[in-house]
């Protein structure tokens, strides 16, 4: 362990001078232990309202069926498949995070890891309930599996694409859930062993008998590593596969073959903004910036431009092969798009998914925690857009010019989204007190290798190069959290 | 004898502790076992701990979950009750490929994790058996069997030397029974 000491070149993962393995746990357990502080009251009192309006307007939605949302016979996917689309793509940043990144060995995804993965469980569950919904009878739900029946022994059609999103959606909800709940035994049970009465027995329950053993850990790390891999084409299958509901089609505009690794990019791009907009203020109010540091803000930060840019690509290229396709009613689709009647959606869509994160490449703008917290909201507007320009200006112009028309949403679309936002809201908040929002054991292991007080003290030893010890104390310059007088005299 | 049961050694630090387990080794000491609040690499090759056979398992069983998924959408679209989708085979093998791998990682992924908790004895509301409250917190935790290793001033010794920071006897060997 401490035979390999980190090259002094990468910036440290935990800043400050007096962090201990004992202060690592108190640090993370602190708004699970103790009473929650008015912020916290204000978020929660404000998601549940979003809440009860969500179960306000789905239970409308059920009652009087689909005919309350704003659908018409040519528009008939709107604002349900628009926030379907859009939820799902955000959950993608957490299995990123925990899988593929700990596949590249990436230590920053120990601090972050843990709270992405929550996010994409509660952002499964709202594009589910969209599922649902957008059923119109949702009591019929089952009819979506392969069970055997009375219709004439009909089966489902294996041939079409909204099944194999039934299968890949629950198949990741339940993966993604698992690789979560195994990640958080070892910290659910030091939370056990530090409470006393009631608690310890709630939280023993929970912790499955966790003792922390040598062959359990063992296990575990292997069990994680293979989740990991797993995990990794699976989070790609998800997005391609929802991309797919649109690519098999024949509707101009939906119909391309381009779909797939640009809903995946897309994804990952409004997943990590999701994250960014979640931690920033999580990270504040918490008091968690020793652990999720300037370093780890930055390079979301750089994952933010690249996917970012790929989606951008996929725009032009997919305008491009409009016209060059030849097709004059896929031309026309992608004329209709940005000239036609909602052209102010497709520019809102380009200018927040494609100009305002090309701002993100000045180094002040992605050192801004202000600025990057904006931007990570302006990047969610834009995907948002983005899924509902796919859709409804898709729809708005079919073959006849007779059945044009425009979509006009309800209260109820409305409020199902908004409502929406509110039980993910409500869930990330009740997760931030009952479970730690970072992994415990995984920060731990960073300790002694990758944190300020280690390369520290590394410094300190003083057999290492100058040039290296000056480019180091440089990259610590961007930290809030390091105290910089420390390094005036090195 | 005594009736201490348990001889515990509490390291605030892993490389102590990896220290300590040499330390015992080498005078022949058997090590019960060690508790650890975070995963140490290397120890499993000190304390003899096989190499695991999940990721076998974890193959059978996404290979079961391809095989169970195309049989299902064979047996169904394919002998059960054809569909005339626009004169389209009813044997459209790509079609089928989607699902065989989402059931293949659903396979794979409940497989492994329910055999790692049945081989590690996990499950909801089993009572934790701890030696040390703080193994899951800030101390690194070995464990020696006091009825095999009958010299205890010696195990006291070595654990010091080696940097405990302190040596509990225990008469119980799980503390955390109510």
């Amino acid at each position: 362990m401490s035979g390999h000491n980190e090259s002094i070149l990468r910036e440290p993962l935990i800043t400050g001078n007096d962090i201990t393995y004992a202060k690592i746990t108190d640090d993370i357990l602190m708004p699970v232990e103790n009473k929650p502080n008015r912020a916290w009251w204000i978020g929660f009192i404000v998601s549940l309202m979003g809440a009860t309006l969500w179960l306000v307007a789905v239970s409308y939605t059920f009652w009087n069926g689909i005919g309350s949302w704003g659908l018409n016979k040519t528009v008939g996917w709107a604002w349900d498949i628009t926030g379907f689309v859009w939820w799902v793509g955000i959950g993608h940043a957490g299995t990123l995070i925990s899988a593929v990144l700990l596949l590249f060995r990436q230590n920053w995804r120990n601090s972050i890891n843990r709270s992405a993965e929550a996010m994409t469980i509660f952002a499964v569950i709202c594009a589910a309930t969209y599922v649902v919904s957008h059923m119109g009878r949702p009591w019929l739900a089952y009819w979506v599996l392969p069970l055997p029946n009375q219709f004439g022994s009909l089966w489902v059609n294996f041939n079409s694409p909204l099944v194999w999103d039934m299968f890949a959606i629950s198949t990741y909800f339940s993966v993604s859930l698992l690789f979560w709940y195994t990640g958080l035994l070892p910290d659910i049970a030091t939370i056990r062993d530090r409470a006393t009465g009631l608690r310890r027995r709630i939280y023993s329950i929970f912790s499955f008998g966790w003792n922390g053993n040598v062959k359990t850990w063992q296990r575990f790390e292997t069990v994680s590593l293979i989740l990991a891999g797993i995990s990794t084409p699976l989070v790609l299958s998800v997005h391609t596969i929802v991309s797919m509901d649109f690519a098999t089609s024949v509707i101009p505009g939906w119909h391309t073959t381009i779909f797939p690794p640009y809903f995946v990019a897309g994804a990952i791009f409004s997943g990590f903004a999701m994250v960014l907009t979640l931690l920033l203020v999580a990270r504040k109010v918490l008091g968690l910036e020793n652990y999720i540091t300037m370093f780890h803000i930055e390079s979301m930060n750089k994952i933010i431009i690249l996917t970012g840019s790929i989606v951008g690509v996929a725009y032009i290229t997919e305008f491009f092969i409009a016209w060059y396709s030849g097709s004059e009613y896929e031309a026309y689709a992608f004329i209709n798009r940005s000239t036609g009647p909602y052209w102010w959606a497709y520019w809102m869509m380009m200018t927040c998914n494609v100009i305002s994160p090309q701002l993100l490449w000045f180094k002040k703008i992605r050192l801004s925690i202000p600025a990057t917290w904006i931007l990570s909201i302006v990047v969610n507007i834009g995907m948002w857009f983005e899924r509902f320009v796919i859709i409804v200006t898709s729809l708005h112009r079919d073959y006849l010019p007779s059945s044009w028309a425009m979509f006009y949403p309800t209260w109820v679309d409305v409020s199902v989204f908004v409502g929406s936002i509110g039980v993910f809201f409500t869930l990330f908040l009740l997760f931030l007190r009952v479970l730690p929002s970072i992994a415990i054991a995984e920060v731990k292991l960073l300790l002694k290798t990758s944190s300020e007080q280690a390369k520290l003290a590394q410094i300190k030893e003083g057999h290492l190069d100058k040039t290296h010890v000056k480019e180091y104390v440089e990259s610590l310059e961007k930290f809030d959290s390091v105290k910089q007088e420390e390094y005036a005299k090195i | 004898m005594s009736n201490i049961k348990y001889i515990l050694g509490s390291f605030g630090d892993p490389d102590e502790m990896m220290h300590g387990i040499e330390k015992l080794q080498e005078n022949n000491i058997k090590i019960h076992d060690v508790y650890t609040p975070m995963p140490i690499h290397g120890i499993e090759a000190k304390l003899g701990v096989k190499r695991s056979r999940l990721d076998i398992l974890a193959f059978f069983c996404g290979i079961t979950g391809t095989v169970s998924a195309f049989a299902l959408i064979y047996l169904t679209s394919v002998v059960d009750w054809r569909h005339n989708i626009g004169g389209k085979p009813a044997f459209a093998l790509p079609d089928f490929i989607p699902i065989m791998f989402e059931v293949t990682i659903l396979f794979c992924a409940f497989g492994l994790v329910g055999s790692y908790y049945a081989s590690t004895h996990l499950f909801p509301g089993r009572a934790p058996r701890v030696m040390d409250l703080r193994a899951t917190d800030d101390r690194f935790i070995i464990a020696v069997d006091a009825q095999e290793n009958g010299d205890h001033s010696k195990i006291d010794g070595l654990l010091k030397e080696a940097g405990a920071i302190e040596v509990k006897h225990n008469e119980r060997k799980y503390i955390s029974y109510e």
